[in-house]
């Protein structure tokens, strides 16, 4: 390999990388499918959806995007620049507190908050005795508690780009605009956003993403959206067909949330004043002002991770004792299946990112930018968009293989990869190959050529250069990357849900079918493990913004 | 390509054998030609440098020496052994070379003594671990050794770098620009380190810089290169007091260029007749001469040809701009103890020893 490497090198010969075309192809495959199901619509199907759920669902999709698009903005925003501008008590603490609600699935938020403050929930009971109508308390069943609850979980996104833009931005610019009489609140518009803008609009894009894959949120609080028809439609009707052209529509929408995110970035991006710059002086908060910061930030991550977080352990104490014997056996028997699922998508994601980007690598800068464009498509499609886009080529092939053995040896051999644990990993890796792909192809990064003609002077063999320089240097992307895919996998909902061989659940579906079934203190546990598996990749985005400083 | 050059410096190297030498060597990526048929012999023990702008092809002549690339034509050869031609191919990691690259490529994951011992390759572990500590101590890194690269500073990294690239014992030591991302200051200090180092290796060095300083005050020879082709090749004081083009005369240093013509072995110009030197052979009548600003003497008298325009000061020397009757403009530098201020009309006195002519084009 890298004996032939050296002599095109040296011929100047460039090689066509079909591996990574070919895994590209089969990562993108998914989203063509809905895309060309979209392009050629049926007619029944879209005047039947046209005059049941569709219109209701379009609207709903539309007000959750911009709902939590704004919830996330602000409170994401606001957060990063407290913590980054200002000192208080408990700054540093707070640093990462902020950032553990990311942790918790929307799911989970959404079914602790609705068992909370439900009709039937602790809270209405217990006012319910002082009040001769309840009807005041707010319906949290409605489209206002699916966007608090969401944007809850999906702030951190938001909070985590602004605050790693913001602490690039040169305390010298601020300096500078302060010169030229402008106060610290017209420094904050005028500067510091315009240069955060395209960090703030990326974490943006990624918590609408979020917003958009999510479909049992939603329907705990009877807000359907596009992702939930998409599943009603599977799981009611049995129909592929409508199925996979109400998912090339939510591809759709995914796709003009991303044309914007691109549009609204501008050409900002590119520029960064060069030279070590001085970071913004953060201003000193004395008195009630920095208790008031503290507060506020504790609050914060009071209502989004310690109520529910503490929720699961009280319910989780107090409920299996009293559980009927064999249901830890059951919860041990979901914890296996969730994690030899996760485990081996992270492999295979992490296996699929080193190929596609290393091989990419040999080819030139263009080819190479838009193939890893491509191989990270999939963060962008909502679960059930991808689910469905394998599906359809998957029972395609099945049918096919199906038939050939029928007619040439007379074997009925069923239908062998739709609805395997082959048809779910594939689609995991789709979906989450992003992570995995920009944490090596940044490892990656670090290998430079020099560092490679380097280690070849000073004598070192192809093997040697593997063992000793190469490998070393990409493992701990490799790690990070599949640490991100197994935590996203543990929690997992609408591809597992679609996807699944027959009876084979996992933590994440049992949660979502308990809370279905308003049994609350059965999926406590499995929650709560989802958590704490879910805190991993926290750790690692935390450690990552110290590093970087 | 031989020279008779003077030598003003003692050499320390033995021109005789012949460490590394190319012959007719040619290379391009794509319609660019990065290297035209290059022909240079470099002898053993030599500090020879690669001058010339950025993008004239000096890297590229280095990775071809190394092997990181291969020569479309001609041949490579070091210690007498050809390691490149259009029958051989001798690998980079068998030609028992050492390279400092410019970001000095250090193993981000290795230790300071990781590092150094990467290129010593089956000898036995004390063995090993006496020439490291040799090395520390020669580079004055022994207290550091357990540091990763990204707790050094740039001046202990390139340190790092030429340790580790000595390490094996090479036959050759390559110098990638290794002085460019250090501060000003920290460059003369490490360029004095690092030559003492290298001589005490004994060791065969060819830097490539675009900084004619460092080459001039670290190397026996010079080579200057111009789009991939060697300009001239020569001692220090040859490249800059009797350059070969005007390419080379404007790259190593400041010069004036003023017309003159030539009659016999005499050339004239606005500042009186000069004899040429034995070297200088005119193919035209009309001729430019090279004039170094440090060549130019000047004295004031009111009725002197010019008149002072501009003044710099450097600190220990300061820089005059001087503009004759007829326009055209001449610099000169003179110690700092004595300023004579803008608008004085001052007599031009030329040293005629160090007149270089160019055929006018």
């Amino acid at each position: 390999m890298l004996l032939t490497k050296i002599k095109q090198h040296g011929q100047g010969l460039r090689s066509l990388p079909m591996l990574p075309f070919l895994l590209v192809a089969l990562v993108v495959l998914p989203v063509l499918v809905v895309g060309s199901a979209l392009l050629t619509p049926t007619q029944e199907v879209w005047t039947h959806l046209w005059r049941t759920l569709l219109p209701v669902m379009m609207g709903n999709t539309l007000l959750l995007v911009l709902g939590v698009g704004t919830g996330t903005l602000i409170l994401g925003v606001s957060l990063a620049w407290l913590v980054t501008a200002y000192r208080f008590p408990g700054r540093g603490l707070l640093e990462w507190l902020l950032v553990l609600p990311m942790a918790v699935p929307a799911y989970v938020q959404g079914y602790v908050y609705m068992a909370t403050f439900d009709t039937a929930g602790p809270v209405q009971t217990a006012l319910r005795p002082h009040f001769t109508d309840m009807g005041w308390f707010p319906e949290i069943r409605s489209g206002i508690g699916a966007i608090l609850v969401m944007t809850l979980v999906l702030y951190p996104y938001v909070y985590l780009l602004a605050r790693a833009a913001f602490r690039e931005t040169s305390g010298a610019l601020l300096e500078a605009a302060r010169t030229m009489g402008h106060s610290p609140t017209m420094v904050f518009f005028r500067v510091v956003l315009p240069l955060a803008r395209p960090s703030i609009v990326a974490g943006v894009a990624l918590a609408i993403m979020e917003a958009l894959a999510d479909f049992a949120t939603v329907r705990f609080f009877n807000f359907p959206t596009l992702s939930d028809g998409v599943i009603r439609v599977w799981h009611g009707m049995m129909d592929l067909r409508a199925a996979s052209e109400l998912a090339g529509l939510l591809a759709l929408v995914a796709l003009v949330v991303l044309l914007l995110e691109h549009a609204m970035r501008g050409r900002s991006r590119y520029f960064q004043t060069g030279g070590k710059a001085p970071r913004i002086a953060a201003v000193p908060l004395v008195g009630w002002r920095g208790w008031m910061a503290l507060a506020g930030s504790l609050l914060v991550v009071a209502v989004a991770f310690v109520l529910p977080a503490g929720q699961l352990l009280a319910w989780t104490l107090q409920e299996l004792p009293r559980q009927p014997p064999g249901t830890l056996a059951v919860y041990a028997e979901l914890a296996r299946n969730s994690i030899v699922l996760s485990a081996l998508a992270a492999f295979f994601a992490t296996l699929t990112a080193l190929l596609i980007a290393s091989g990419i690598r040999l080819s030139s800068s263009r080819v190479a930018f838009v193939l890893g464009r491509l191989a990270t498509s999939g963060y962008a499609m909502t679960g059930a968009v991808i689910a469905v886009g394998i599906m359809v080529p998957l029972s395609a092939f099945d049918h096919a293989l199906n038939n050939f053995l029928l007619q040439v040896r007379g074997v009925d051999v069923g239908l062998v990869l739709t609805g395997s644990v082959v048809g779910l990993v594939y689609a995991y890796v789709v979906r989450f190959i992003a992570n995995s792909f920009s944490s090596i192809d940044a490892s990656l990064e670090k290998i430079t050529p020099n560092i490679i003609a380097a280690a070849r002077v000073l004598g070192a063999s192809p093997w040697r250069l593997l063992w000793q320089i190469k490998f070393p240097l990409i493992l701990p992307g490799m790690l990070a990357g599949a640490t991100l895919v197994f935590a996203d996998v543990m929690k997992e909902l609408p591809i597992t849900m679609m996807l699944r061989p027959f009876g084979q659940d996992t933590l994440a579906i049992w949660v979502w079918q308990m809370a279905a079934e308003s049994l609350w203190s059965g999926a406590s546990l499995p929650a709560l493990i989802i958590v704490l598996v879910g805190l991993l990749p926290v750790v690692f985005l935390v450690r990552l913004g110290n590093i970087k400083n | 390509m031989i020279f008779s050059v003077r030598n003003p410096t003692t050499r320390s190297f033995d021109a005789g054998r012949a460490c590394v030498q190319l012959e007719g060597v040619s290379k391009s990526y794509g319609a660019t030609k990065a290297v035209v048929g290059l022909t240079v012999t470099i002898g053993q023990g030599e500090f020879f440098s690669l001058l010339g702008p950025s993008g004239c092809g000096k890297t590229t002549i280095l990775r071809l020496i190394a092997g990181l690339e291969r020569p479309e034509n001609g041949t490579v050869s070091i210690g007498g052994e050809t390691v490149a031609s259009s029958e051989t191919w001798v690998l980079p990691e068998k030609r028992g070379i050492g390279i400092v690259f410019q970001d000095y490529a250090l193993f981000p994951h290795m230790s300071v003594a990781h590092n150094i011992a990467f290129g010593l390759k089956g000898f036995r572990k004390e063995q090993v671990g006496n020439r490291v500590e040799e090395l520390l101590a020669l580079t004055g890194l022994s207290s550091l050794a357990k540091r990763y690269p990204h707790e050094l500073s740039g001046g202990q990294r390139q340190r790092v770098a030429l340790a580790r690239s000595l390490a094996p014992r090479p036959r050759v030591i390559l110098l990638d620009e290794p002085f460019s991302n250090l501060d000003a200051a920290l460059r003369e200090e490490l360029r004095k380190e690092t030559k003492r180092i290298l001589k005490e290796q004994g060791a065969t060095t060819i830097l490539v810089t675009h900084d004619q300083e460092e080459a001039f005050s670290l190397s026996d020879r010079v080579g200057v290169l111009r789009d991939g082709k060697l300009e001239q090749l020569g001692s220090p004081v040859d490249i800059y007091h009797r350059p070969h083009c005007r390419f080379v005369a404007n790259f190593v240093g400041k010069a004036d260029f003023i017309e003159g013509t030539v009659e016999g072995r005499t050339v004239h110009c606005a500042f009186g007749s000069f004899p040429l030197t034995s070297l200088q052979n005119p193919v035209s009548k009309q001729v430019e001469l090279m004039v170094r600003p440090d060549d130019v003497g000047f004295f004031p008298d009111a009725t002197g040809q010019a008149i002072i325009t501009e003044v710099r000061f450097f600190g220990a020397s300061v820089q005059y701009q001087l503009q004759l009757e007829d326009g055209r403009i001449i610099h000169a530098i003179r110690p700092s103890a004595e300023i004579l201020p803008v608008g004085s009309r001052v007599n031009i006195k030329v040293d005629a020893s160090q007149v270089v002519v160019f055929p006018k084009d």
